[in-house]
């Protein structure tokens, strides 16, 4: 079943591949902007962070 | 069925974009196309890209016979002065030029100096804007050109406009070398015309009276020639009678432009090439629109277009407008990408 989401960025609809995984980083193709899928059941997608703190690595 | 072509005044820049886009048409072919200076000279001799692609020679253009459709890509002026002759040779025109894109007498006179040598003419053609006229284009038999300059702001603010969301729009236009046409003058000379940024026209711009038209608003802009050879850029100012979100502009723009083949909106987050430029489309039938809110005002945004003043601003919009008035695939033609760097 293929799966959707609407980008927080630019309301565009994205097709999301029928193997993505919860985590996985993506790119809305209207915007551009970078993604997280958060969660996948319901789907879930917000902007994702860019450099969000120290890793410590 | 295969269109029988000609091409008048076919020397000149948009002439030879013309030719470009029709050797590559799978419903058109040009079978004669013109040049007082250069007749009997191969079309290559004026465009030299097309070496190998044409084997056309240019004819004087009172060798021209019957066929299907003309292009009449002629100085302003000179296809109104003749359409009675040219409109006995084909049933269909498309003239590149502004003699039959304004539909008021009144504002011909303003905008370009003299009384219109052909009213009679003015409400046979549709403006060539298929954006916007696609609907009377379908089937039309005379279509006009477009300004370059007018079809840059146009399609930068026209969901604006429809929205009835504009109350004053401020824009500033950088162009291309080409606007001027294949002439020499003393502007066009390389000391002066390289590495320049000289703004010949900050108000009252005779494309004004075609945004009005288009767009319905009265549009402030300025147009300066940059170091470029082909293009428009615009960065437009709108301010606008409620404040809106960056998602309430894509809904508003994706929903005007969703199924337009030639128009791309470019606003991303990410990335080296943001915002429309024009060098992304040269040579393309493409104009790309993008646009930003004020954080601090969100009642003023920056829209900004970019497409090619030789193709999306003149000869590609004019084999769109072939494609719909013989029932063609719209993009028939016009296909091509561009090139990147």
């Amino acid at each position: 079943m293929s799966r959707t989401a609407i980008c927080p960025e630019c309301e565009a609809e994205l097709a999301l591949a029928a193997n993505i995984m919860q985590n996985e980083l993506i790119a809305c193709p209207d915007c551009g902007a970078d993604l997280e899928v958060l969660s996948l059941d319901p789907v879930e997608v917000a902007l994702a962070p860019e450099v969000e703190e120290d890793w410590g690595e | 069925m295969t269109l029988r072509v000609g091409i008048v005044g076919g020397s000149g820049y948009t002439g030879g974009e013309l030719l470009r886009l029709l050797i590559a048409h799978p419903n058109a072919e040009v079978t004669q196309i013109t040049s007082r200076e250069g007749a009997g000279q191969y079309v290559y001799t004026r465009h030299p890209h097309l070496r190998g692609a044409s084997k056309l020679t240019f004819i004087h253009p009172d060798a021209l016979e019957a066929c299907d459709l003309l292009f009449l890509a002629l100085p302003h002026g000179v296809a109104a002065r003749e359409i009675d002759r040219y409109a006995a040779l084909a049933p269909a025109i498309i003239d590149l030029s502004a003699d039959f894109r304004l539909n008021d007498l009144a504002a011909y006179q303003k905008w370009y100096g003299d009384a219109h040598p052909a009213p009679a003419w003015l409400d046979r053609f549709v403006y060539g804007l298929p954006e916007v006229r696609r609907d009377q284009l379908r089937g039309a038999h005379y279509a006009s050109g477009v300004g370059c300059n007018a079809t840059a702001v146009n399609l930068a603010i026209l969901p604006l406009a429809r929205a009835g969301l504009i109350e004053r729009v401020s824009a500033a236009l950088s162009v291309g070398s080409s606007e001027g046409g294949n002439q020499p003058n003393d502007g066009s000379h390389h000391p002066i015309r390289s590495g320049a940024v000289r703004t010949y026209k900050p108000a009252n711009h005779r494309h004004t009276a075609e945004i009005n038209m288009i767009s319905g608003v009265r549009v402030d802009f300025s147009v300066t020639a940059i170091e470029m050879v082909r293009g428009v850029h615009v960065v437009a100012h709108v301010y606008l009678s409620q404040p809106v979100t960056e998602k309430e502009l894509w809904k508003l723009y994706r929903g005007a432009y969703r199924d337009e083949p030639f128009i791309r909106l470019v606003s991303a987050s990410t990335g080296l090439h943001r915002y429309p430029e024009p060098r992304i489309v040269a040579g393309t039938n493409y104009c790309d629109v993008g646009f930003a809110v004020d954080e601090d005002d969100p009642r003023h945004i920056v829209v900004i277009a970019a497409l090619d003043n030789l193709m999306k601003g003149a000869a590609g919009s004019a084999v769109q407008c072939l494609n719909l008035m013989h029932g063609f695939d719209e993009r028939a033609g016009l296909t091509f990408t561009g090139i990147y760097p």
